[in-house]
Order: structure tokens, then sequence, then C-alpha cells
């Protein structure tokens, strides 16, 4: 059947690079564990995933959670539920919101960097370069950004959270005029301790993801500044489509029920 | 008995595609000799040194360092004997990330562990060496000249005294006189050193004033190897040919008009 063949081929091919990027992380993870470590290096990289990601995904995180507010006020008065906003909200950003967002926002900025970075270290020979240098490019360049891309995003997740969460807060008092003390109260109320660690566990696994898609994508740039350029656009959507189906079955693991 | 070659390579072979570059080179470099591959561009040169380092895998033969086969390393095993290895890159392949003085060092700080401080004087030492001051220590490998790159690279390359160099394309891009330093250095190096040393060069005075032996790389084997000394009387039609600079000759460059 030749209508058959083309998608057997391109599920094969699927398949491979499935194969390629397993090795590729699994040698990643080994270097990571075993030494020698690069602690500078990590420190570098958690200044870079983290702190400078800081704005962007603060800004994010608040205007989300205003709109959050906003949103289910006007849809909740339909049935006279109002009351409802600040749970809502502050279940939506720490459970999906505030770790999708995050990571979708970091994906653009510290996905494409890091791909751009060691893709153009790969073409202008500097990775065959560390390995004269008897330095392990997967110890120096991929395993830092791994364990930085793990340990960071939680942190900027946690307090994206507390941004966002503050953004429905804001609007829900001088907008829409609840009670402040009420709509705290409302807000932690239903909160339960796993729709908060749901959502940092979501956020270690996509920091993982980033940061791996970039390094994988950087290193098997070929062909000079155009290889580059097509290395980071791989590098951030593949990176946001494993976001969002990973944070399909990371959902469905914590409350599929 | 002869003494156990420091490098050899037996019919070593390299295809990309269907595009044969190495056809079964053969060569052998004695411990403290200086060789020097000649051959047209896109011959190979740089492809037989990245043979040796394991930057790239032969398709056959076998390559020896100090009589152990290398052929097939990997991981520590790779590392131990790269470690014995200097490689200057034809496009200098500086770290982007680390200042010039960094760079240099680097075989000192993270091949061997030398603590920073003791790393940074080796380093200017070895800047100093080929004409830069401690002042380009500190500056970033984009803010230098592609001369000054490429004299980095060198210092990179002896900064932390391996047994063995490479240097590809060591002269190309510098003025005259600083042309002839860097022969004098690498002189000096081999003579001082004691090291083994391969260089690839266009530029012949360079190659006869560094080279005991002078090897010549045409269609994917070494078509010619002999003393400096005899590489004006080779009767070997392709080394006149090119010694000579000649476009007429057996060497066929695919040009069309
Ligand atoms: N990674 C690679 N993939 C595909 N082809 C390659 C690769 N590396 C080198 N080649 C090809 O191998 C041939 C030899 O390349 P090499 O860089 O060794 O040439 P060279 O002898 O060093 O030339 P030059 O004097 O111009 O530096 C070239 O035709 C090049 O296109
Ligand atoms: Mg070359």
């Amino acid at each position: 059947m030749p209508v058959l063949a083309p998608i057997g081929r391109a599920f094969l091919a699927l398949l491979a690079v499935a194969g390629r990027l397993a090795l590729f992380a699994a040698a990643g993870i080994g270097h990571a564990v075993r030494p020698p470590y690069y602690p500078r290096l990590v420190g570098k990289q958690m200044l870079e995933i983290g702190y400078f990601s800081l704005p962007v995904v603060g800004l994010t995180a608040l205007f989300t959670g205003m709109v959050l507010a906003l949103q289910s006020h006007s849809g909740f008065a339909r049935f006279n539920a109002e009351s409802a906003v600040a749970t809502v909200v502050v279940l939506s950003i720490t459970r999906e919101l505030g770790p999708v967002m995050a990571g979708l926002m970091v994906a653009g900025r510290v996905g494409a960097a890091i791909a751009a970075e060691i893709g153009t270290m790969r073409v202008t020979e500097q990775i065959d370069a560390l390995t004269t240098l008897s330095t392990n490019p997967f110890k120096y360049l991929v395993a830092p950004r791994l364990i930085a891309g793990l340990v960071t995003l939680p942190v900027l997740v946690l307090l994206a959270d507390i941004v966002g969460v503050f953004g429905g807060y804001l609007v829900g008092i001088y907008r829409l005029e609840f009670n402040p003390a009420n709509y705290l109260k409302l807000t932690w109320q239903y909160l339960e301790t796993l729709d908060v660690v749901s959502g940092l566990v979501k956020a270690a696994a996509f920091g993982f993801i980033v940061t791996l898609m970039g390094c994988y994508h950087g290193f098997n740039s070929r062909g000079g500044a155009q290889g580059v350029g097509v290395a980071t656009t791989n590098a951030v959507v593949s990176s946001s489509v494993l976001i969002l189906g990973a944070n399909y079955f990371i959902t469905a693991a914590f409350f599929g029920t | 008995m002869a003494p156990v070659p420091k490098i050899r390579l037996g019919g070593v072979k390299k295809r990309f595609g269907d595009k044969v570059v190495l056809d079964g080179v053969d060569l052998e470099v004695a411990p403290g000799e200086s060789v020097i591959i000649i051959g047209g561009s896109g011959t190979g040169k740089s492809v037989t040194l990245k043979c040796i380092l394991g930057l790239l895998e032969p398709d056959a033969g076998r390559i020896e360092i100090d009589g152990e086969d290398v052929t097939k390393l990997a991981g520590r095993e790779r590392e131990r004997v790269n470690a014995k290895i200097g490689m200057l890159f034809q496009g200098a392949a500086l770290f982007d990330s680390l200042p010039v003085w960094e760079n240099v060092a680097f075989g000192l700080i993270e091949g061997k562990g030398a603590d920073r401080k003791s790393a940074k004087a080796e380093a200017l030492k070895a800047l100093a060496q080929v004409g830069l001051t401690a002042d380009v220590g500190e500056m970033w490998p984009a803010d230098l000249s592609g001369g000054m790159r490429k004299r980095v690279g060198l210092a990179r390359a002896v900064c932390a005294r391996p047994e063995i160099l490479f240097f590809d394309e060591p002269t190309t891009g510098l003025d005259p006189i600083m042309g002839d330093v860097i022969n004098e250095l690498i002189v000096k190096t081999v003579h001082e050193m004691g090291a083994t040393a391969l260089t690839i060069t266009h530029d012949m005075a360079s190659a006869r004033k560094i080279g005991h032996r002078i090897a010549m790389l045409y269609q994917g084997r070494i078509v010619w190897a002999g003393p400096v000394a005899d590489i004006d009387r080779s009767g070997n039609a392709f080394v006149d040919q090119f010694i000579h600079g000649r476009a007429e000759g057996p060497i066929k460059m695919a040009v069309r008009a």
C-alpha cells in the first residue's frame, strides 16, 4: 500500500529520534551523578535559568492570575457562584498554569539560548576542543544544565504561584470588590499540599525537558549558522510540545484517580 | 630494534557518505620527531588529525599511540590518551564563554586539576611566548583578530606541555614575521620539551623550518614521505607540482571555467 509506506517511515523515524534522545538523556544523567562535578558551572546555569527568568515568569504569572480572577468571576456570576473565584484562582495557578506558563516561557528563553550556545560550540569545533583538553563535553556542558534546570524551575514556579495568586487577589479586591480577609480565607480554605507539590513536580520535569532539548538539539546541530538556527527552533518547539504532553501524564498520575 | 613509533597509522580509511576522503593512510611518527603533512585543500589533512584524536571514527585501519591501539577507545580511556596530545584547530576553536587566559589554562585547570592562580601564571607565560601581552589574557575571544585567535589556540595547545602536538595550519593568517616567531616556537617546543609534532601547513617555508620529515597526502593516501632535505629532489611529480605551486601537473584541481 503506497499510502502506508510514508506513514510507516515517519513512525520509524520518530522511534529513532526517541531512542537517540533517550540515550542522550541517559548519558547526561549518568555524567551528572558521577564525578568530576562542576559546581561553578551549575551555579552559573542556575543564575541563567532561574534568576534571569524571574521578570518574564513573574509578569506572566501576574497577568495570568489577574485574568483568571476576571474570567472566573464573570463566568461564575451566571450561576451565582462568585465566591468560588479565590479557590479557582489558587487551584488553577498552583496545579496548572504556574508550572505550564513558567515552563513555556523558560522553553522560549532558556531552551533557545542553550541550543544556540551549544550549537555554536559544535559548529566552531569548541566541543571537539573540549575533548582534546581531556574534558568530557557531557560533564562540562550537558550535566550542569540538566541539574540547574531540574532544581531551579521548582523554585521559579513556587515564586510564580505566589505572584499569580497575588494577581488574582489584586483584581479580586480592587476590581471585583471582594473583602480582602474573606478572599484570603477562601484562597486557603480548599488548598491542599498536593496541589502545590504536584505543580512543583511538574516544574522539575519541565526544567529537565527544556534543558535536555536545548542540549540535544545544540549538540546535534550541523552546518554553520543556519544549522544553529534550526537547532534553536527545534529546541523551543519540541520542548514546548513535550511540556504540554508531560503535563497531561503528570496530572493523570496525580489526580487521574 | 627500532623504537616504538609515537604515532602509527595503518591503512586508515574514512568516507563521508559516498565521498571517500582517506583511502588507506599509512604514516609513522617517531618520538621527538616533527612531521609535516602537506596536500591540497580538502584532501583530508584535518580529518586525519581528527581520526587520531578520536573525534572522527575511521571506517577501517588502525591507529596506535605509543604502541597502544587507540582506534576504538572511548570515555575515560580516550581521555587518558588525549591528555598526551595538544591540538591547535584550524579555526582555533577558542571557548567564547571564557576569557583568553582561561582558554589557555583550560587544560591545566580542568584536565590536570591545577589551582587557578598558578594556572593563570602558566597561561600568561604561554601567551607571552606567542607574542601576546597580559592584557590580551583578560580579553574575550570574540574581540580578537584572526591571527591573535590562532596564537591563543597555539598557546592553549602547548600550555599543558603535552607529549604530542598537532598543529593545523599554525601560520595561516599571520604576517611573515609573526609566522616566523611561531615557527621558532614550534621548533623550540619540539626541541626543549622533546615533544612529537604533527603539523599541517600550506606554507613551505614554515614546513622546511619546523619539519624533520614531510608527508604528502593526495587522493586519500600518503603519496610521498621523506626527510625535509629531500623535498626538492623527491622525484615525485605530485610533490614537485605542490611545492612549486604550479597549476599544470598531475594534480588536477576541480576547477571549471
Ligand atoms: N564532518 C564532515 N562531514 C562531511 N564531510 C566532511 C566532514 N569533515 C570533513 N569533510 C570532508 O572531508 C574532506 C576533507 O576535509 P579536511 O577538513 O580534512 O580538508 P583539509 O585537507 O584539512 O583541507 P584544508 O587545507 O582546506 O583545511 C572535505 O572534502 C570535506 O568536505
Ligand atoms: Mg584542514
